[in-house]
């Protein structure tokens, strides 16, 4: 055990179990996965990406590039670091080799969002950050301070004197006046990971991770706080930089400062026999600290002389220091067993390695809203270069390193006065060292992607000058620590190999977000049924009951067919079409896009929209319409009914329905801002229900029997206003089908019970609900195109064959210009026409490709010649066949000739006809 | 996330608003006097430059109001906003409006 008395902040009167690779481990609340793991001489079986080296526990939190477990205990997760991972009863973890596993069963966990507004949010709670909040909390404002660790205090480890106080007395007392604030929200466990624009920043919190009285069933798991405030202040500390050098990857060697936070945090001693090799003067507390603690330790500065008060303080203690030395390389068969020091690599007994080559700003929240870093060669390191609005950077973030300096920087201006205080500690400059002499093939740069200093020589010799490529040739800083710790350390071998100083290099751009976030955080509650809404009809429930299969069109669901038993989908079809074409059937229309456009210029709106005139149209009376953009292509179809001189209602296909009304508001509101008109979206105020078929002229009137249903007085495209029990209920005799059709319109909330009456009157005649896939088979038949199946943007109404719906008299609409275009005029466009496979067995694909037939039935040699492709197909109960629709170049003008379909290696001889095969007349649908 | 200054609601998050492309390209007073290059590029050509740039959004999930702004497309900074000009070019071919 190395677990060291009177020391650490964990509850040593309660204990915890946690298992890794099949070992049990006790340790204490308090205690992080990884230093329980020390506490026992212990290490997750770890290897190396590619090399499959032992790796061990390189670094006390985030940044630790190597310490990665699965968890497989209460929740599998994978690639998790041993350090941030809070010790609990019953955790199960293992080593990982390079690759974690995604779990295979649901997470029943709940995640979810808060969002935050605030004057000033602080990241981080360290010296510098909680001073900040204190400060500001004191001015009055409204303050939102995060922290990534369980506790607040930063690097403090106790042992500094604040105000002639133990640190953390200090830490404490200035968390409670937080607490006590009402303008103060404070969150630990809660890592600021992203830094967007006008001060917005994702926070994750992390909620049950460290309790284990099944906070599980009473709180999410993870929370997202989506925080936007006046003022960043960005106080996230630094990260201290190794010294890379020959088989540095070796369990046993950790950073200096992260053997102090191991002992003061967990009161774990990382290693007895200690080699301390630094360029920086922080090294030197964790040396006497572990010493105090009781290792043997000695330390090699590689600095030409080693600085005179830590000096002083290890003769105190007979902590040799030896100066102007460096290691150059480790020995021992998995752990460290000795360092080699010296040029002439002398072999100096150890089992615990520490480096410090300076410290790294963590300035990535600066950073990611476009904070310029510079290089600043006192530090070694990359810190912000100018201010931004909005951000302060300030601490160990900022470059500011003496605790004094901190603190008294940390209050600003307006609160210097009541800034704690801390005694100035001498401070000799670092040295830069980003590597000793040694075998660059084994001296490691990111220990995570086994790369090497040798990897980054092969990107420099392939010609690579960039960080940025250099890191994506080499993978250095791609793992989950970001190269927290390789990154600078690459930029500044990169810069030695290419002989340029390294401000001129520069470093890899910081991106969100700064430590890993599970997708399942960022879904939140947007997951199952509600990752995206569900729109349903108001007849749905009885969909569902009568056994139908939904079709998603956007976020309806939609009845798609009604398959009785034994019946698959083909059959269910069939039953239906002949039931409409025979008899009567019903449909949902429910989801069909309806705009109410009212106003005086109402008429000129439309007329301006559709292609076809609708200022003509009376009272009454019905007409399809067609909208297309202004490059003539068809962008949506559909009825318009005139219900009063300055009132039109207009159907729009059910996916579009917002689309038209966005795009009508745009001509409006845009360019046309005089015409007098009001545009609103009744899509789910009304219902509509729609029965075709030769009975449904029966099913209808005697529904509804104040309504004359007779062809003489209902003709085909026009609507009536009728009643039923009181309610308002408007029909339209519109076909869709073909075929004699009514649509029923009625308020949402009776939609249900006229469905049920409709049924009830239908009954005598067999009336048979249909849904959308049949509708499509009862539409192609009609050679009717469907907006975004038959077309694509690239159609216009001319190659649907819909000249007829194109208006000769106005001398201007949307899209009109285009028409007389060059292009569209060109007789080889793609028109749709129909296809019938000679066979009269084949089902064509949609999508299968329409080429030259050939008479072996092969296809010919490429280049294939294209003519077209087939849009729609379908098994026909009229015509007792398949046929399809398509779009073939210059397809009018190939009616009645064969083309071939390639199906399944097979070259399907094709008729091309007339888009219209059932009832050409229009008889059916006009009777 | 950038907050957008809407003129009618004030600032919002950037997710409620929706692009409409450069602004005060006015719809041709007469598109059939026009030759079919010039048609193309009112219809298919927008400027594209690297500063400021006056551009038309709706606040879609909003009021649902259109509005006119400048916008530093190198720093993606509104430097401007305000109602859409109400003397752009009409369609004079169009039908129109009832008196």
């Amino acid at each position: 055990m190395s677990r060291i008395e009177g020391y650490g902040r964990i509850d040593r009167s309660r204990h915890v179990t946690v298992t890794v690779d099949g070992a049990a481990y006790t340790g204490h609340p308090g205690d992080s996965l990884a230093s329980v793991l020390l506490a026992h001489d212990a290490r997750p079986a770890n290897t190396g990406v590619k090399l499959g080296r032992p790796r061990g526990i390189g670094a006390s939190w985030t940044e630790d590039p190597t310490g990665l477990v699965q968890v497989e205990e209460p929740f599998p997760e994978p690639m998790l670091l041993a350090t941030t991972l809070e010790a609990t009863d019953g955790l199960v973890a293992r080593g990982v080799n390079g690759q974690g596993r995604l779990s295979e069963i649901p997470d029943l966990a709940r995640y979810d969002r808060l969002h935050t507004h605030g004057d000033v949010l602080v990241i981080g709670a360290g010296p510098a950050g909680l001073v900040a909040a204190r400060t500001a909390a004191r001015r009055g404002e409204d303050v939102v301070l995060v922290d990534d660790r369980p506790t607040a205090g930063g690097t403090l480890t106790g042992t500094e004197t604040i105000d002639g106080r133990p640190s953390l007395e200090v830490v404490d007392e200035i968390v409670a006046e937080l607490r006590a604030s009402p303008n103060v929200t404070h969150l630990q466990r809660t890592t600021a990971f992203g830094h967007y624009d006008d001060g917005f920043v994702l926070a994750l919190e992390r909620r049950t991770s460290h309790t284990d009285d099944g906070g599980l069933a009473r709180r999410s798991r993870q929370r997202v706080h989506r925080i936007r405030a006046g003022r960043i202040v960005v106080a996230a500390g630094a990260v201290e930089r190794p010294i890379v050098l020959e088989d540095n990857d070796r369990p046993g060697i950790m950073l200096a400062a992260s053997a102090r936070d191991f002992l003061h945090r967990y009161g774990v001693l990382a290693g007895r026999e200690v080699v301390v090799f630094t360029s920086d003067d922080a090294a030197y507390a964790a040396a006497v600290d572990l010493h105090d603690a009781g290792a043997t330790v000695q330390v090699l500065d590689a600095r030409p002389t080693a600085p005179a008060v830590w000096s002083r303080r290890c003769a105190d203690r007979g902590i040799a220091v030896t100066a102007n030395t460096h290691v150059h390389g480790t020995r021992g068969p998995d752990r460290i067993t000795a360092a080699l020091v010296g040029p002439e690599r002398r072999e100096v007994p150890c089992d615990l390695l520490l480096t410090s080559g300076g410290w790294n700003p963590t300035a990535h929240l600066f950073s990611h809203v476009g904070g310029r870093l510079a290089y600043d060669p006192s530090l070694g390191a990359f810190r912000p270069a100018a201010p931004r609005p909005g951000v302060e950077v300030i601490g160990a973030a900022d470059g500011t390193f003496g605790l004094a300096d901190i603190l008294r920087r940390a209050g600003g201006a307006g609160g210097a006065d009541d800034a704690p205080h801390a005694d100035d500690e001498p401070r000799d400059p670092t040295a830069v060292l980003w590597r000793t002499e040694g075998d660059p093939a084994r001296q490691f740069v990111d220990i995570q992607r086994d790369a090497t200093v040798a990897d980054i020589a092969r990107a420099v010799g392939a010609g690579m000058t960039s960080v940025e490529h250099v890191k994506r040739y080499t993978t250095i800083g791609t793992a989950h620590d970001q190269g927290k710790t390789s990154g600078v350390i690459a930029s500044g071998i990169t810069a030695e190999l290419l002989g340029l100083p390294v401000e001129d290099l520069g470093t890899t751009t910081f991106r969100p977000p700064y430590t890993p976030v599970a997708f399942a955080a960022l879904a939140g509650r947007e997951r199952g049924d509600l990752f995206d809404p569900v729109r349903t009809t108001p007849i749905h429930d009885w969909h569902v009951a009568a056994g139908a299969e939904f079709e998603d069109v956007g976020q309806w669901k939609r009845a798609g067919h009604y398959p009785h038993p034994g019946e698959n989908m083909t059959d269910a079809v069939l039953r239906e079409c002949a039931a409409v074409r025979t008899s009567v059937g019903i449909m949902d229309a429910s989801t069909l896009g309806k705009i109410d456009v009212r106003g005086p210029d109402a008429a000129v709106l439309l007329d301006r929209l559709y292609t076809n005139m609708m200022s003509s149209l009376k009272v009454g009376r019905v007409r399809y319409g067609v909208m297309c953009g202004n490059d003539g292509m068809v962008f949506d179809d559909g009825t318009v009914l005139r219900l009063a001189d300055d009132r039109f209602l207009v159907t729009t296909t059910t996916g579009n329905a917002a689309a038209v009304l966005d795009w009508m508001e745009e001509w409006l509101q845009t360019e046309w801002p005089e015409l007098r008109v009001r545009l609103t979206s009744v899509t789910e105020q009304w219902s509509i229900v729609a029965v075709a078929g030769p009975r449904s002229r029966d099913v209808v009137g005697a529904v509804f029997a104040d309504l004359d249903v007779s062809n003489g007085t209902f003709g085909f495209m026009t609507w009536q206003d009728t009643a039923l029990d009181g309610v308002p209920v408007r029909v339209a005799r519109i076909s869709f089908s073909g075929e004699l059709a009514f649509e029923v319109s009625v308020s949402a909330w009776y939609a249900a019970a006229v469905w049920a009456r409709l049924l009830e009157a239908g009954r005598a005649h067999g009336i048979t609900p249909y849904g959308t896939e049949t509708m499509h088979v009862l539409r192609a038949e009609k050679g009717y195109p469907i907006i975004g199946q038959d077309t694509d943007g690239t159609v216009s109404p001319h190659d649907l064959g819909m000249a007829w719906a194109v208006s000769k008299k106005k001398p201007d609409f949307v899209g009109r210009r285009s028409f007389s275009r060059a292009q569209n005029q060109d007789p080889r466009r793609k028109q749709l026409v129909s296809l019938l496979p000679t066979d009269a067995a084949t089902k064509l694909p949609e999508g299968s490709q329409i080429v030259r037939f050939a008479d072996d039935g092969r296809l010919p040699a490429p280049p294939v010649p294209m003519l077209g492709h087939v849009t729609s197909s379908y098994h026909s109960a009229a015509l007792d066949r398949p046929f399809a629709l398509a779009l073939v170049k210059g397809g009018r003008e190939r009616i009645g000739e064969v083309v071939g379909v390639p199906v399944a290696g097979e070259l399907v001889a094709a008729l091309i006809g007339e888009t219209v095969l059932v009832d050409p007349e229009g008889a059916r649908r006009d009777g | 996330m950038q907050l957008i200054a809407c003129p009618w609601c004030g600032q919002r998050e950037e997710i409620e608003f929706s692009y409409g492309g450069q602004a005060a390209v006015a719809y041709p007073a007469d598109p059939a006097s026009l030759s079919d290059e010039q048609w193309a590029r009112f219809v298919f050509f927008r400027d594209n430059p690297k500063g400021p740039f006056a551009e038309r959004w709706v606040h879609s999930a909003g009021c649902r109001r259109w509005f006119g702004a400048v916008r530093d497309t190198r720093t993606y900074e509104f430097l401007s906003v305000g109602p859409l000009s109400a003397t752009t070019a009409r369609p004079s071919v169009l039908p129109e409006a009832t008196p």
